[in-house]
């Protein structure tokens, strides 16, 4: 069997007709592992004990199973108990939350990092913990990991073709179909692994420079961002120190 | 509420601002402190000297509520800083009730704590908005303001990164000092210095005591400066006051012989 150049182009807009579900799916799961993630970073730090070991556990269940057999557990079992979601729904949640216990433990190890003494200056000056947390903590504790984070978007975009498994209708499924219509496996598969390369080794780059930037101090990020920032402050200074 | 707490006060005859009543702190099978007794007059300047580990800043770190008290009672303007009045009886104190009380509390910490994801302006108009509740215009003028006197009235726009140690610890007191406290705490706060730097930093903390009627309390280990600045020494070793009084009797002509070879350390 040899590469068939005509079959490749003709069924390419097929398999790449895709590519919004996939972009869909795997940026809806990401924002659910982003937020969920968070939560369950709280939870864990919970002076309510019972709630915060049971976090714990749930975060070590989810790690150590597959996803696969969970997608499975929330799209067939589920039902059994009255929940009933789509299979894009369920697809997104699933990989949504078991990126999320990875995910939490990245903003864990952000948090971590912080000096204590930026906690002790916050409870000096009398914030909330709301405000410590979203004002003083987080701020810092989020930028050092961004590469991190980015780099489980790259995973879990890899590892979309599991919805296939439900019946979602990405790039893998579309090539398994157009492939057992036609009796050749050769040419879909391989648009499928070309598709992936294509969208992961740009989003690659882009948080090998985040990862850079992210090095540099506050100071140059700002100069980075432009005059917006300096803007808004700036002239609020300038006003009442002249006056 | 408030009338009542008054009355009591006018009972209970306390002028202290802040009163430590039999406090006692440990940290595990460590007892830092054993059972103080002090008392903070409104607008008196205190310095405590001692050996590292004798407990000054564990003082000052119950005060500020970063450290709980292991037993005993602290009150501020006679109310109980860690403890509510519940029905008579003195019960923990929820964080609402710290909050409070902390109103009354500032403190410059000996590595800064400057917030560095923000500017120098930023970090000193961040609590007199989301904490005092003052329009941005008015905690602006404050801070520049504050950020004059300390002489930094250039590095608005700065970030922390950008400074050098003894300014950066200039905006931490302009930092603490633009909420009004009645009582600022000074922990070590010119320990993590160059040696050239620590003089710009004492002058601001000078000034500042000259100008002010807040109380302060300041842990140090430079004598001079406990000297020039405080109305009172207190002198702490293995968690409790072996002597105080003011600086030059107790800077010069030291009683207890603890304090005499303390004292000797310094001048060698």
């Amino acid at each position: 069997m040899t590469w068939d150049w005509q079959f490749a182009i003709e069924i390419f807009p097929d398999i790449a007709s895709a590519i919004w579900l996939v972009i869909g799916v795997t940026f809806g799961a990401y924002l659910v592992s982003l937020s969920f993630g968070l939560i369950l970073t709280f939870l864990r730090r919970s002076s309510f004990k019972p709630l915060a070991f049971l976090t714990y556990w749930f975060i070590e269940f989810v790690r150590s199973t597959p996803p696969l057999v969970q997608l499975f557990f929330v799209y067939f079992a589920l039902p059994a108990i009255g929940i009933t979601l789509n299979k894009y729904l369920a697809g997104i949640l699933t990989l949504g939350i078991h990126y999320a216990t990875y995910v939490s433990e990245v903003y864990r190890s952000g948090i971590d990092a912080v000096p204590k003494g930026q906690w002790e200056a916050s409870r000096a000056m009398n914030f909330t913990k709301i405000h410590t947390w979203f004002r003083v903590i987080l701020p810092q504790a989020i930028p050092p990991v961004i590469p991190m984070l980015g780099n489980y978007l790259l995973v879990l975009f890899k590892e979309t073709p599991i919805l296939m498994a439900i019946g979602v209708g990405e790039f893998l499924q579309e090539a398994q179909l157009i492939g057992a219509a036609n009796f050749r496996y050769l040419e879909p598969i391989t648009i499928v692994g070309l598709l992936f390369l294509l969208l992961s080794y740009p989003s690659a780059i882009l948080i090998n420079k985040l990862e850079k930037r992210s090095k540099l101090g506050y100071s140059a990020n700002k100069k980075q961002k432009g005059m917006s920032v300096v803007g808004t402050d700036g002239e609020a200074v300038k006003q009442s120190a002249g006056g | 509420m408030e009338k009542q707490l008054n009355n009591q006060q006018v009972a209970d005859q306390e002028q202290a601002l802040v009163k430590y009543e039999n406090v006692k702190k440990q940290f595990g099978e460590t007892e830092v402190l054993t059972g103080l007794d002090l008392a903070i007059q409104p607008g008196e300047k205190v310095a405590l000297i001692g050996p590292s580990g004798s407990g000054k800043t564990t003082i000052i770190r119950m005060l500020m509520t970063l450290e709980k008290p292991t037993s005993g009672v602290i009150k501020i303007d006679g109310e109980p800083l860690w403890h509510k009045k519940v029905g008579g009886k003195l019960v923990p104190a929820d964080e609402k009730h710290l909050r409070r009380l902390r109103t009354d509390i500032g403190m410059v910490f000996q590595h800064f704590n400057l917030f560095p994801h923000m500017t120098i302006l930023r970090n000193v108009t961040e609590a007199p908005i989301h904490v005092l509740g003052l329009s941005k215009e008015e905690a602006t003028e404050r801070a520049v303001d504050m950020l004059n006197k300390v002489g930094l009235g250039d590095k608005l726009d700065a970030y922390p990164e950008q400074l050098s140690g003894g300014q950066k610890q200039r905006v931490a007191i302009a930092r603490a000092v633009v909420m009004r406290p009645k009582v600022m705490l000074f922990d070590e706060v010119t320990s993590a210095l160059d040696p050239e730097l620590v003089g710009e930093v004492l002058q601001v903390i000078k000034d500042l005591a000259e100008e002010t009627d807040m109380a302060m309390i300041l842990v140090t280990h430079e004598m001079d400066f406990a000297r020039d600045v405080a109305d009172r020494v207190v002198f702490l070793h293995n968690g409790q006051i072996e002597e105080q009084g003011n600086p030059s009797e107790i800077l010069e002509n030291p009683k207890s012989e603890r304090l005499q070879a303390f004292l000797s350390r310094f001048l060698a």
